[in-house]
């Protein structure tokens, strides 16, 4: 769906935009907007004043920050996510790329049925996804034993082993959601003219040059379009370390990740002013990486892509 | 100037301040009455099966099944919803299967939310469970629950094997760890127990009266693995653990049921191992289970044991019904016909003879279990805290089971254990001491 942005559309769309605006539009932005207040903002608005106050509704200023702050799980849970992201984001964005762009040149033929391939993890809901997983980690079960064996690891529980967590959790988060990154990477590949790339190749670039010099900065927007939910996803992880955690009976901390101990403060501390604290951080960073690269790569520009 | 006033501005913004303690409970004012009304039961899956027999043998009584995460580890539905009923003032379950967590808030505060039974369920009753059973129901002298079933530890072993072998069933703990040194050496791959699963404390830590986490006050514990109490079974467990005579994987995972499950020489734990893990869970075939006394340390006097779970049953303070409340939580802890097929040990003294019975006619032991366990069960070590807010199971499990399980010995990790559970209680509000 998003792959239909295109310029074709775009070039399209002038015509037809005359006569249909007006109140039309507004009633399609209506119904966003309304769900965007009720479940975005006004839940924000919500978490901003909890974490600013207490219990019993008194404003404590800065109070609940730096009593999260103070937390020891508070650094470890951030330390966890950070490498987590590290590797998730670096990942995603190198191979989602590359996949893209092999699908696009060489491997045109079988694409279609390649990127359904790789869409095919994406359609799982997230939670059964992560339950595939852990069967996937188990040696003892697992269908690919045999190479976790190879590895060193006999049992479940040397799989998910502390130092483990963050690969772990990025490879079933690749599995799970690089798929329907690639279909739209395509889809922007899809986007650039042929003119451009014809031209290229007729100024005697190969296939690497025009993808590094053509194709990955003409995906710029993408890309960072791509790392902004990336970033904001992966910095609440939550189902991941709670359901591997379940299932290795508890090796995995309840407090692994920033959301889960945000969770701890809400449902076992019965806390929600520190869990709001916790949230607060948590869209203060996402706010933040997501200025940064909408402004990196010029997201808002208009003008060509 | 104004980070200063943000940071510490008007009103203080921890809401459990170390140690202090909650409001100490009032009288009990129930709700207004109304003993034909229908009363809700919130249960777990396995427990739904309660409410069917209770409705089966009581036609005439409404009552409503509600299932619910229950007694599920670390389970927070209970108090989350009940925070939630509090401030609607309404919705609250009569009664309610909870997990031992919920101990911790239920009982505590100026009206708890448990009711206090002592008024409402007959004293000849109460008088009836196994000693110390209520104990970890009671508080400031009042008992806020109904114990529905113990899970006392005992050592559990395989007959077969040990005449095959040709060894004695220990006594003591340490002819327990002699007779795993020589195991490894004799029959190396058998096992004389597991430290790798979230409940190993409390069969043997819990069993060595250790003080890993003792209440002294609502909010107020004593940690401490350096007493000797601790550091015993520390030193008993390493040796047979560089051996190989003690599993480091969780009992129930997938691998050490199809690897290591066949080769259980002896394991201690609680009385529902027989049934539950290792007839459902391990197959054992009939005739080769059988159940020895808890060990005990050669220089006690005393043997004390510990348990791995064992229910209870909360009645809502808030309940219209209290009658039928009662009524229900009384039979399904003490009905004759109901207990002896439950599942689990009866925490009703006089209940335990009939399931004993109902155990034994199931053919399964080697030998007859019902003196061992109707002995163990009185022994639990009632010190030991299963009702704080935060779960030893928890924290045992995140940070002792991988350390162990990558090959570090008990002994070495006893302070990061400590540290783990100081942490953890302090960021509940708990003092430590």
């Amino acid at each position: 769906m998003v792959a239909t942005g295109t310029p074709q559309a775009r070039a399209a769309a002038p015509g037809r935009r005359r006569v249909r605006s007006g109140r039309v539009g507004y009633l399609f932005v209506a119904g966003y907007t309304i769900l965007l207040l009720l479940f975005g903002v006004v839940p924000v608005a919500y978490a901003l004043w909890l974490s600013v106050t207490n219990s019993s509704g008194q404003l404590v200023g800065l109070g609940n920050f730096t009593r999260v702050f103070a937390d020891y799980r508070f650094g470890s849970a951030f330390a966890h996510i950070g490498l987590y992201l590290t590797l998730w984001l670096i990942s995603l964005m190198v191979l989602v790329v590359t996949l893209a762009l092999m699908l696009h040149g060489r491997l045109k033929r079988t694409s279609a049925a390649v990127r359904f391939i790789c869409y095919l993890p994406g359609a799982f809901a997230g939670a059964s996804s992560v339950l595939i997983w852990l069967i996937l980690l188990d040696p003892v079960a697992s269908p690919v034993g045999p190479v976790l064996r190879a590895v060193g690891w006999h049992s479940a529980a040397q799989v998910v082993a502390p130092e483990n967590l963050p690969v772990i959790f990025t490879i079933i988060a690749f599995w799970t959601g690089a798929g329907s990154w690639i279909v739209i990477m395509y889809g922007a590949l899809n986007g650039i003219p042929d003119e451009v790339i014809e031209a290229a190749r007729i100024d005697g670039a190969g296939a690497l040059q025009i993808a590094l010099r053509i194709q990955v900065p003409m995906l710029r927007k993408w890309i960072a379009y791509m790392l902004i939910l990336a970033f904001a996803g992966g910095a609440q992880l939550f189902v991941e370390p709670q359901l591997v955690g379940t299932a290795s009976f508890g090796q995995v901390p309840d407090d692994w990740s920033p959301n889960q101990l945000s969770y701890q403060y809400a449902f076992v501390a019965a806390d929600f002013n520190g869990a709001a604290a916790i949230a607060v951080v948590l869209l203060v960073l996402s706010l933040g990486c997501a200025a940064v690269a909408v402004f990196k790569a010029g997201l808002f520009e208009r003008g060509h892509s | 100037m104004t980070a200063a006033w943000l940071i510490t501005a008007c009103a203080n913004a921890d809401p459990n301040r170390a140690g202090a303690p909650r409001a100490a409970a009032g009288p009990f004012r129930p709700a207004p009455q109304d003993p034909a009304s229908e009363i809700t039961v919130w249960v777990d899956a396995t427990r739904t099966a309660a409410v069917d027999a209770y409705r089966k043998a009581h036609p005439g009584v409404k009552i409503k099944a509600v299932t619910y995460s229950g007694g599920a580890n670390g389970s927070t539905e209970l108090r989350t919803k009940v925070e939630l009923f509090d401030r609607t003032g309404e919705g609250w379950p009569d009664v309610v299967w909870p997990n031992v967590q919920d101990l911790a808030w239920a009982t505590t505060g100026a009206t708890p939310f448990a009711a206090p039974l002592d008024t409402l369920v007959d004293r000849s009753v109460l008088d009836g469970y196994v000693k110390g059973a209520l104990d970890q129901c009671t508080v400031g002298g009042k008992v806020y629950c109904l114990r529905n079933d113990l899970a006392q530890n005992v050592l559990w072993y395989n007959k077969k094997l040990m005449d095959q072998f040709g060894y004695q069933v220990p006594t003591t703990w340490e002819q327990w760890q002699q007779l795993g040194l020589r195991v490894a050496k004799e029959h190396p791959g058998y096992l004389v127990g597991e430290v790798g699963s979230p409940t190993s404390p409390h069969v043997y830590f819990w069993g060595s009266q250790c003080p890993v986490s003792l209440l002294t006050g609502d909010k107020t514990v004593t940690v401490d693995l350096q007493d000797p109490k601790c550091t015993r079974m520390a030193r008993l467990l390493d040796p047979l653990l560089s051996a190989g005579a003690l599993g480091t994987r969780n009992k129930w995972d997938t691998g050490f049921i199809k690897e290591q499950a066949a080769k259980i020489l002896m394991m201690p734990g609680p009385a529902w191992y027989g049934q539950a893990l290792f007839n459902a869970g391990y197959h054992t075939p009939r005739g080769e289970i059988a159940a020895a006394a808890p060990l005990k340390f050669a220089a006690d006097t005393e043997t004390w044991t510990g348990a791995v779970g064992g229910g209870m049953w909360f009645i809502s303070s808030h309940s219209r019904n209290l009658k039928a409340a009662v009524d229900f939580a009384t039979w399904v802890t003490t009905d004759p016909g109901y207990t002896a097929a439950a599942a689990t040990y009866p925490a009703y003294g006089p209940a335990a003879t009939g399931w004993l019975a109902a155990q034994q006619a199931s053919g399964y032991y080697a030998n007859d279990i019902g003196p061992v366990l109707q002995q163990a069960a009185p022994r639990i070590w009632t010190k030991w805290a299963v009702s704080t807010l935060y779960s030893q199971e928890a924290i045992y499990a995140a940070t002792m089971v991988p350390a162990l399980s990558s090959g570090k010995s008990v002994s070495s990790q006893m302070d990061v254990w400590q540290q783990a559970i100081v942490n953890k209680a302090t960021a509940l509000g708990y003092k430590v001491n």
